[in-house]
């Protein structure tokens, strides 16, 4: 992070010194519904993903976890009873492919093996992605370093606790990730400012990278183990092998302890990236976006690899050009584990209509798509124990929708994460008039004070988010929209 | 038996990337409920086409002698949707510069013509008629997809066309259906880096000197307009940047205003106004602050997509999808846009997302099809289904609006058309891909 510049730095530092994060909700009604330990969801047609649909069902909530699920429960003393009559309930959305919550940019593009960077170490709870988010629904998020490099960042899990500090997000237990990324970006096609080249530039490059990094990986492990194992037979005054950070997580993932999560689209790299780690003997735990999956979706099948994929973009490179929207259909029909993922923080606002398309393209069943946002990434990520389906036991990560959430009408009403109401639209709806007096009654400080502040108005302020491939592929992506200046398009997300 | 006929024969003629004209152009469809959207929905309802038009809707309407008949029994039809925003055949791969072809260099270019330039096969065209998109408007984009190049003012002229035909004359509806603008804005700082910050006095200095060249290039046609009228071409010296502006100063050919902030629609409206110009607001993020505005200047707006983050840190997180109930209850007219290729298969849940906050339903399906047909002056032909409008018709298994609904026939200009595309073929290619051993 040596290259955040200084006023950034100190800009944070005042945001945080303004506003804690856990003052903002401090007293609010929102706050104590949160600390009930008890909640009972009645009358709600319950989407379990697990066990089929419960038409008229409840959900009694004990600290944070699913305690009960019946047609009806006694709603015990000084629970919080929310009536959800006529609604949906669903397992909290999992989003497999996320880079909100991210300070600063998302790549560490300097270097092609850039293992040492770890997203849990600039983990930012203030952003409002994170809330814009879980009003879609999303209680968990794979956070990704971004694409630029063939062997890219450490990744993280987090839940979305909003209003909580950064060390509170990491989903527990977790297993961590790291990034890979295959073709355009890595190789660095897409960067037309200037002719700033850097190896790897070719997909055989971008082979010989990875390969490369595991071969010193192996080499790093065992010296470690022979010097290990002369320590076990009791040899003293040992000098250890130096201590390599770029290379730890990579033995990790040779050991089995970090998945790797690797960034690709087209047939032949796909291919490429399992015959490297069956070299090495490690497993891709999931192939990201794979717009070109469904063509080798045996493959991906007989090597237990995940898929997580868009549900309908496509054109914006030449290696999304043979993009389908029944990607994840067809994946699915050949036994890959697939999850319908955002990249995104807007996509990720509505993943239950992007997972419904495949309902459309490749006639997956309602149970199926549903999946593809629930269990599939749960299971994806590891944490299939703790999230993903409506069962006893699991944790209370619960979204409740107006009406069924794979229509392009449903909107959530309430988000759940621990069994704490951590969204809930009506608060929102109410409080908003608050939130404008305050805006006002700050801007009107802001006004009186002004003409002593003048050095202060010329600081810029800093771009929320990077997008994950900038620099090196500004313009590939499809939300970047003509002449519109949003914030969706300054963001312009992740391909 | 003519049912049976024609399921035999419509693989075949699905086919075709583009229905052939023939000489046999006649089609009832029967049975089905009919959004007309000129008045309420027709139950068991008969649409008739004859020679690329609406012949007949109704109840009871006789099949002509010799109609392909196709029994729409439990399904239901309405006009073709309208993305009213788009670089349809002008740019085919985002990142491949070579297929991209949506922006000409340099800030005016109102003498550029996106239907010289929009390439009949794009198998954007094919994806995206599948979705039941029926036409749309093909604009310049000043800027691009990716604001790589310096935003255009004047960009160009926009072409609305039909999404099917061997060429652009077959597809054309209005050559010229707009004059695409992009609005200067204002920036203290670039969108994407806090580098080349500028103070807000410089560059309110260099919006101003944007927006009177802009003003300069209006009223030169002006001018240019006069001397058309009084002399002979010997006469003065041909400018074809200038012609292009005339029909914008004689308030024929609309200017399609992009603007995104408060004060630079305020600012759009005002020039207009004072240059009697005709405008349309497309992007328009903001038009709920200046929706008193817009709605007495009578401005109609292209909307943004519903499904786009919000601008402000601090606006509600459903701030666009609000939008649009609220210009709906101030009386404002508006259209959903795509504003790209790839996503313009998302018109329908852009609107449906705006229904589930608060539009009412029969506003948002006429905000993809006859309100943008009106809004450039094509209301007479597009739109609705009436008889005597071009027969650009959908018969879908339920809500067009809803994910999973599916487009069962597609007819453009009149013409069974194919919902067949590369998507679709390279789904069926793989689908029977013998197992991998």
């Amino acid at each position: 992070m040596s290259a955040v510049p200084g006023w950034m730095v100190l800009l944070a530092l005042l945001l945080a010194a303004v506003a804690p994060a856990e003052s903002r909700a401090a007293d609010s009604p929102e706050t104590k519904k949160r600390e009930s330990s008890e909640i009972l969801i009645q009358n709600a047609i319950v989407l379990t993903v697990t066990h089929g649909t419960i038409e008229h069902g409840s959900i009694l909530i004990q600290d944070g976890k699913i305690a009960q699920i019946d047609a009806s429960i006694k709603a015990p003393k000084d629970a919080l009873v929310i009536d959800a009559s006529g609604q949906y309930v669903m397992p909290g959305i999992i989003d497999c492919h996320s880079h909100i919550a991210i300070d600063g940019k998302v790549n560490e593009s300097s270097i092609s093996v850039s293992s040492i960077a770890n997203i849990a170490d600039v983990l930012d709870s203030d952003d409002i992605d994170i809330y814009r988010d879980l009003a879609g629904g999303v209680t968990t998020a794979n956070v990704l370093h971004g694409s630029a490099n063939s062997i890219g960042g450490q990744t993280v899990v987090i839940k979305l606790r909003w209003g909580q500090p950064s060390a509170k997000l990491p989903f527990e237990g977790a297993m961590p990730g790291i990034k890979f990324a295959l073709g355009e970006n890595p190789k660095d096609t897409n960067r037309d400012d200037g002719p700033v080249r850097r190896y790897p530039a070719t997909r055989m490059g971008v082979e010989e990278t990875i390969r490369g990094a595991f071969a010193a990986a192996r080499y790093y492990q065992s010296e470690w183990d022979a010097y290990n194992k002369k320590v076990a037979k009791g040899s003293k005054n040992l000098i250890p092998p130096r201590r390599d950070l770029r290379l730890e997580p990579l033995v990790e993932v040779l050991e089995g302890k970090r998945y790797v999560h690797a960034h690709c689209y087209r047939e032949d790299e796909i291919l490429m990236l399992l015959r490297v780690a069956k070299e090495f003997g490690f497993k891709v735990r999931t192939f990201q976006h794979v717009l070109e999956g469904y063509k080798v979706a045996d493959e991906l099948a007989a090597a237990g690899a995940g898929a997580s994929t868009f549900s309908d973009w496509w054109s914006y490179k030449i290696e999304a050009y043979d993009a389908i929207p029944y990607n994840a259909a067809l994946m699915t029909r050949r036994g890959v584990l697939v999850s319908v993922n955002s990249d995104d923080a807007e996509e990720a606002t509505h993943l239950n209509q992007e997972a419904a398309k495949s309902i459309k393209f490749g006639g997956l069943s309602h149970g199926e798509a549903l999946k593809l946002i629930t269990l599939n990434p749960a299971m994806q990520l590891g944490i299939d124990k703790r999230v993903g389906s409506i069962e006893v036991g699991k944790d209370a990560d619960l979204v409740i929708y107006d009406r069924d959430p794979l229509s392009a009408y449903a909107v959530v009403q309430k988000t759940l994460v621990d069994g704490q109401v951590y969204f809930d639209r009506q608060a929102d709806l109410a409080n908003r008039p608050n939130l404008e007096r305050e805006k006002k009654m700050l801007l009107e400080k802001e006004k009186k004070k002004a003409p002593a502040a003048k050095p202060a108005a010329t600081v810029p302020k800093p771009a929320d988010t990077e997008p994950e491939d900038s620099p090196d592929s500004r313009g590939v992506s499809p939300k970047n929209l003509p002449l519109i200046e949003t914030q969706a398009a300054a963001n312009g997300a992740a391909r | 038996m003519i049912v049976a006929f024609y399921v035999l024969v419509l693989p075949f003629a699905m086919a075709n990337r583009s229905a052939a004209q023939t000489s046999e152009s006649v089609y009832a469809i029967t049975g089905a409920k009919i959004f007309i959207l000129a008045g309420d929905p027709i139950d068991n309802g008969t649409l008739i086409i004859r020679d690329g038009k609406i012949a007949a809707v109704g109840v009871g309407i006789p099949v002509p002698a010799g109609a392909h008949v196709i029994d729409a029994k439990g399904l239901q039809v309405y006009p073709g949707l309208f993305d009213p925003v788009t670089q349809m055949g002008l740019s085919e791969i985002a990142a491949v510069s070579a297929t991209v072809d949506d922006s000409e260099l340099g800030s005016f270019n109102p003498n550029v013509v996106a239907s010289e330039a929009i390439l009949p096969s794009s198998e954007h065209i094919l994806v995206t008629r599948a979705a039941g998109i029926t036409e749309v408007l093909a604009a310049p984009a000043s800027g691009g997809f990716d604001a790589r190049s310096k935003p255009e003012i004047l960009g160009g002229q926009a072409s609305a066309i039909h999404l099917a035909g061997w060429t652009i004359s077959d597809m054309l509806i209005k050559k010229s259906a707009a004059m695409v603008v992009g609005w200067p804005q204002m920036q203290t700082r670039p969108a994407d880096s806090p580098k080349g910050a500028k103070s807000f006095a410089d560059a309110k200095q260099e919006y101003d000197k944007q927006v009177q060249e802009l003003s300069d290039w209006i009223e030169r046609a002006r001018h240019y307009a006069l001397a058309l009228n009084r002399g002979s071409s010997a006469d003065y010296q041909p400018d074809l940047k200038l012609e292009a502006l005339v029909p914008v100063t004689r308030g024929e050919l609309p200017l399609l205003i992009f603007a995104s902030r408060e004060r630079e629609i305020r600012a759009a409206v005002n020039f207009c106004d004072a240059r009697k110009l005709k405008m349309i607001l497309a992007g328009g993020a903001e038009s709920y602050k200046v929706k008193d505005l817009l709605r007495s200047k009578n401005i109609p707006v292209i909307l943004l997509p519903t499904l786009t983050e919000p601008s402000n840190e601090d606006d509600p997180y459903d701030r666009l999808l609000t939008q649009p109930s609220e210009l709906a209850a101030a009386g404002v007219k508006f259209a959903f846009g795509s504003f790209d290729n790839s996503f313009s298969r998302r018109l329908g849940q852009q609107a449906a997302n705006a229904v589930s906050h608060g539009l009412p339903y029969d506003v948002a399906l006429k905000a993809v099809t006859e309100y943008p047909a009106e809004i450039f002056g094509l209301g007479d032909q597009l739109g609705t289904l009436e008889s005597g409008k071009v027969a650009n018709v959908i018969v879908t298994d339920g809500d067009p609006l809803e994910l999973t609904t599916n487009v069962k026939f597609l007819f453009i200009k009149g013409q069974l058309t194919s919902t067949d595309n590369k998507q679709k073929s390279l789904y069926e290619r793989y689908l029977n891909r013998p197992k991998a051993r």
